[in-house]
């Protein structure tokens, strides 16, 4: 080992282990940050997307919780209640259906409500739940009883004093179906109004908050003992619109460690095979002076080992302040402070960069055994047997079990490494075809004759080059071009000009005519669809009941009443994923996919349903894909129209109302008493401010990734840097002029440069595609600029670096070029 | 024959090597036997195959046939790891193109033949060699900022710190102006004195050759 320590400090000083080293830092805190910080971004997610539950665990019952429970929830952390029912609220002459929340004056746990002082007036957090004898009113409501601020409201037997119009409310999204406008009052108000009196129809809410494993060990102990009538609601249980895009930013993340590690490899292999090129002479100079193969590996071995020891350590360390001063910085801009992390990145990062190391230098490493003793005399007797990619197998293998295993996810993992596989080998191979292919090319322009010919006598080492050039370039391509267009497509997902109001109840004779209200308002034409509420009784003739299900979220979905719709057109945002559409004379039935997957429902399954006690069947035909998060009204279930028409139905719809148009919709109430409009605005803006959160966050760990990118591009353009300085020198010293050697180096780095950067330019877009639909179920059409920058980015870093390659090489003595690499 | 007595024995050695279909014989049916403190110089045109013969004596390539003793022990009986240490233990080289390690010092240059032999004195033994050939302003230069006269000095202080029974060197002047070479060969036949080394040197510098004990000329191959 001291030999080895010896040999490391003098390598290190002498600068042969620079790129290694850096590429071994960089990777390493590029995983270990991406690491820290999608630990603290999922903490911080999972936290806040609580506070979009308003606390971590809520139970809820259609009975009063037991003192004993309130007292476990307690024990367990924080504890909050609320009542929740139906009631008319009564002021001056008007009278409105309110749905009433009475809460403790903790809630919520999580997340905050937010009040205003008058309608549309700018809101602000609210510290507490409203005061004893105050209410606090959503707009709708307001504006329904005509009781701004201050007026004076009567529910129950008892009067309340408007304190604030309430603007939004952590759970509201989870129950936006509820009809009536929110009213919130103090829970302790509620025995004097006499409204709870048996058969009420109240859901009495419990609330719990506190460290992660006592919650978790909460739920799971609640899960097992909760009787008939009660349920408890988690993040994972609810809310398929929020967790989509957490989802989705977990993979984004996930994506990145990857792709900067498996870059960072590339980065290694090449710095590696520097190293040992550089060290041949050395080799069998120890050689002959009586090392053994044995003492060689061991040597070199240990040198490797003591370096990856000590650049894994500065580059967890290196992670770890890097994304705290990022965390901090972004804590500002979204205004979030995120938890701290755990020590295992830390451990991972390491991990992963002495894989790298094992993998990628240890194969070309120990080819430095096999150098003859010979080529001390003879210098042609040289070099051994270059490693072949199979030698990289191992390495990559390992990589990839580990990486797949830190991104705890098969599929993407199997994307990236397998694309990754594919990717490298097609660059190869087409790099070395096209490259063949150019040297053919007969010109009577000498550099441009002499760049050729060396393209062919290169063929190996360029194709190699280029490959690797174009892998680089591929990466940077998506993380820049491809990155934006992706987080574009995302966005789109959820536009500005998303629906932000439901509109239920509307009866078949009224739907021309609300059509033509909302038509006449600015309001849009948006479409109504019939609905039809039924439960779900039989599949292929045998009974369906809640018990046969273990999962929470599916057994509440047998136990209520199911929207069924029926259309002759498939929706334009719903997409089949198998099967096919209905067919008008048919029985068939589509059903969206991921309640087909969570209540085992296949292709082929007759489904019997209960609407108002009559039964209805059909046939799963077709299995739907839609997107929760695009705000539009979708359906678990559609059946042709012959199945449904003869039942009761009412339409829905969803439409936008842009600011400034409120009033539309409290005439839209007035003029149809029936129909209620719901307000979906408060959760789009919840929803649209986690992605843009989520959005920052990533952003920040493409730059990594972008570094393990630019650092492969470097290692390849040095790659070939010392044999190209010797054949000028050679050319030099047989007459060539300093204009002759630059511009056939000119020639040559052109051509593969353009050849690297359409390489890329493909890729990206291709990855970028694959990426999109397989794993964000997106679509992406690559953009113009992706098309024009990655050639030109290609040809621009190979016209860079030919231009201070030939600096370098010219302007060398020859002599000393010759000498040196004697 | 005085094999016993022999540091370095040759006993009809031959390479062949395959060039296309033909068979290209390089060297055939060579002996030749050095005794302790002799100093050997084998001479002749380019291609007569004198660089190979060096490098069978030092077991750096394998013959065709023949056989090579070195310090009483059949070479080629060895597999090329033990090969390796017998040099270790037996030989020194000086070679044309110096083969010095750019990115170690001068002095660590000298000590690595020590370092790969774990000597504990290594960095004072190699010390004490580059003072002895006047490179004691130098150890802490790289060989990229020596003359060619000091590289080789800084190469022949690596040969003689392991205090070798056998120095083998291969065309030493061979990278060197006329002055520089004169004063190196002077410098190891001094070292040479002074360790009574047995030195097996191949040359073109019939300056140097005549300074040895005895001249073996080859010629296509074969002793002239």
């Amino acid at each position: 080992m001291t030999r080895a320590w010896r040999m490391l400090r003098r390598d290190w000083r002498a600068g042969e282990l620079g790129i290694l080293a850096s590429a071994l830092v960089i990777a390493v805190a590029a995983v270990t940050s991406v690491g820290f910080f999608a630990d603290r971004v999922s903490q911080g997610l999972e936290r806040d997307a609580h506070k979009l539950l308003g606390a971590d665990v809520v139970l809820i019952a259609d009975h009063p919780w037991s003192a004993a429970m309130v007292e476990r929830v307690q024990r367990a952390g924080a504890q909050a209640e609320a009542l929740n029912f139906v009631s008319m609220a009564l002021a001056g002459g008007e009278a409105q259906l309110a749905g009433v929340k009475a809460v403790s004056e903790n809630y919520p746990l999580r997340g905050r409500l937010r009040i205003a002082n008058a309608p549309g007036a700018p809101d602000a957090e609210a510290s507490r739940g409203p005061e004893r004898g105050t209410v606090w009113l959503e707009e709708r409501l307001i504006s329904a009883l005509n009781a701004p601020v201050g007026a004076s409201i009567r529910l129950g037997s008892s009067r309340f004093r408007v304190a604030a119009v309430l603007t939004l409310e952590p759970e509201r999204g989870a129950n936006f179906f509820n009809l009536a406008p929110r009213l919130m009052m103090n829970v302790a108000d509620v025995p004097a109004t006499g409204l709870v009196q048996p058969g009420s129809r109240i859901w009495y809410y419990l609330y719990g908050a506190g460290e992660p494993e006592r919650m978790k060990a909460l739920e799971q102990a609640m899960k097992s003992e909760l009787a008939r009538g009660e349920r408890i609601e988690t993040l994972e249980s609810g809310r398929p619109e929020l967790r989509a895009p957490i989802e989705r930013a977990q993979r984004f993340l996930a994506l990145t460690a990857l792709l900067a590690a498996v870059l960072a490899g590339v980065a290694i292999a090449l710095g590696t095979r520097r190293y040992v090129e550089r060290h041949l002479d050395a080799c069998a100079v120890m050689r002959c002076l009586g090392a053994t193969q044995g003492a060689l590996v061991r040597l070199y071995a240990g040198e490797f080992a003591l370096l990856g020891l000590a650049a894994c350590a500065l580059g967890a360390a290196l992670g770890y302040v890097a994304q705290a001063g990022v965390g901090a910085a972004l804590a500002r801009v979204i205004r979030a402070d995120l938890p701290l992390a755990t020590p295992w990145p830390a451990l991972q990062g390491l991990l992963v960069g002495l894989v790298l190391l094992l993998g990628f230098a240890l194969p070309p490493l120990l080819q430095l055994k096999n150098v003859p003793a010979l080529r001390v005399i003879r210098r042609e007797s040289g070099a051994p047997k270059r490693v072949t990619l199979a030698a990289y197998a191992i390495g990559f293998a390992a990589l990839s079990a580990l990486l797949v295993w830190q991104a705890g996810e098969l599929k993407l993992g199997a994307y990236v490494v397998g694309g990754f596989a594919g990717a490298v080998l097609v660059f190869y191979g087409v790099a070395w075809a096209a490259l063949a292919l150019l040297s053919r090319l007969r010109v009577r322009n000498r550099p441009l004759r002499y760049g050729l010919a060396n393209l062919r006598r290169h063929a190996r080492g360029n194709a190699l080059q280029v490959a690797s050039l174009a892998l680089g370039l591929t990466a940077v391509l998506l993380l820049t071009f491809t990155r934006n267009d992706l987080v574009a497509a995302w966005r789109r997902t959820a536009p500005p000009d998303a629906p932000n109001r439901f509109l239920l109840g509307v009866q078949p004779d009224q739907v021309a005519t609300v059509k033509g209200f909302l038509r006449t308002h600015g309001l849009g034409e948006p479409e109504l669809y019939p609905m039809v509420r039924g439960r779900v009784v039989e599949r292929n003739g045998h009974p369906v009941s809640e018990s046969a299900y273990s999962d929470e979220r599916a057994r509440r979905l047998i136990e209520r009443e199911f929207n069924l719709s029926y259309m002759d057109e498939l929706p334009a945002h719903n997409a089949i994923a198998a099967g096919r559409w209905l067919d008008p004379q048919g029985d068939g039935l589509s059903v969206e996919q991921g309640i087909a997957e969570r209540l085992g429902w296949q292709l082929g399954d007759q489904l019997t349903f209960n609407i108002a006690g009559e039964l209805m069947r059909g046939r799963v035909t077709s299995l739907r894909r839609l997107r929760w998060d695009s705000m539009k009204v979708n359906f678990f279930v559609i059946a042709p129209p012959r199945l449904l028409e003869k039942f009761p139905v009412s339409y829905i719809s969803a439409f936008r109302v842009p600011p400034g148009k409120e009033r539309a919709v409290n005439e839209l109430v007035a003029a149809f008493p029936n129909v209620t409009p719901v307000d979906i605005g408060a959760l789009l803006r919840q929803a649209q401010a986690v992605l843009d959160q989520l959005i920052a966050a990533v952003q920040f760990i493409f730059l990594f990734a972008l570094g393990a990118g630019l650092l492969v591009l470097y290692a390849a353009l040095l790659a070939t840097e010392d044999e190209r300085r010797r054949e000028a020198a050679v050319m030099r010293v047989y007459g060539a002029s300093r204009a002759q050697v630059a511009g056939a180096q000119r020639v040559e780095f052109l051509a593969m440069g353009v050849l690297a950067g359409v390489l890329a330019t493909v890729g990206a877009a291709v990855i970028g595609q694959i990426i999109a639909r397989r794993i964000f179920e997106l679509d992406l059409t690559p953009s113009t600029p992706l098309l024009v920058a990655g050639p030109l980015a290609g040809l621009a870093l190979l016209a860079l670096n030919a231009w201070l390659s030939a600096r370098k090489v010219v302007r060398a003595a020859p002599a000393l070029t010759l000498r040196e690499s004697m | 024959m005085q094999k016993t007595a022999s540091v370095l024995a040759a006993k009809r050695i031959g390479k062949t090597v395959k060039s296309g279909d033909a068979e290209l014989v390089i060297l055939r049916d060579i002996d030749l036997a050095v005794t302790p403190g002799e100093a050997l110089a084998v001479v002749g045109a380019s291609g007569s195959g004198k660089s190979t013969l060096l490098a069978l004596l030092a077991g750096l390539d394998t013959p065709t046939s023949g056989t090579v003793m070195l310090d009483g022990i059949d070479l080629f009986s060895l597999d090329e790891d033990e090969r390796a240490q017998l040099r270790g233990r037996v030989l020194g080289f000086v070679f044309q193109s110096f083969q010095l390690l750019p990115a170690l010092t001068a002095l660590e240059n000298v000590m690595l033949p020590l370092e790969l032999a774990y000597a504990d004195d290594a960095e004072a033994r190699a010390r004490e060699m580059l003072l002895r050939v006047g490179l004691g302003e130098r150890l802490n230069h790289y060989p990229k900022h020596l003359s060619g006269g000091e590289q080789q000095r800084v190469a022949l202080a690596r040969a003689f710190v392991v205090r070798p029974k056998l120095l083998l060197a291969d065309e030493p002047t061979g990278s060197l102006d006329a002055h520089s070479g004169a004063q190196i060969i002077e410098l190891l036949f001094e070292l040479n004195r002074e360790q009574g080394t047995t030195l097996v040197l191949v040359t073109h510098d019939e300056a140097l050759a005549s300074r040895c004990t005895r001249i073996l000329r080859l010629a296509g191959g074969r002793i002239a």
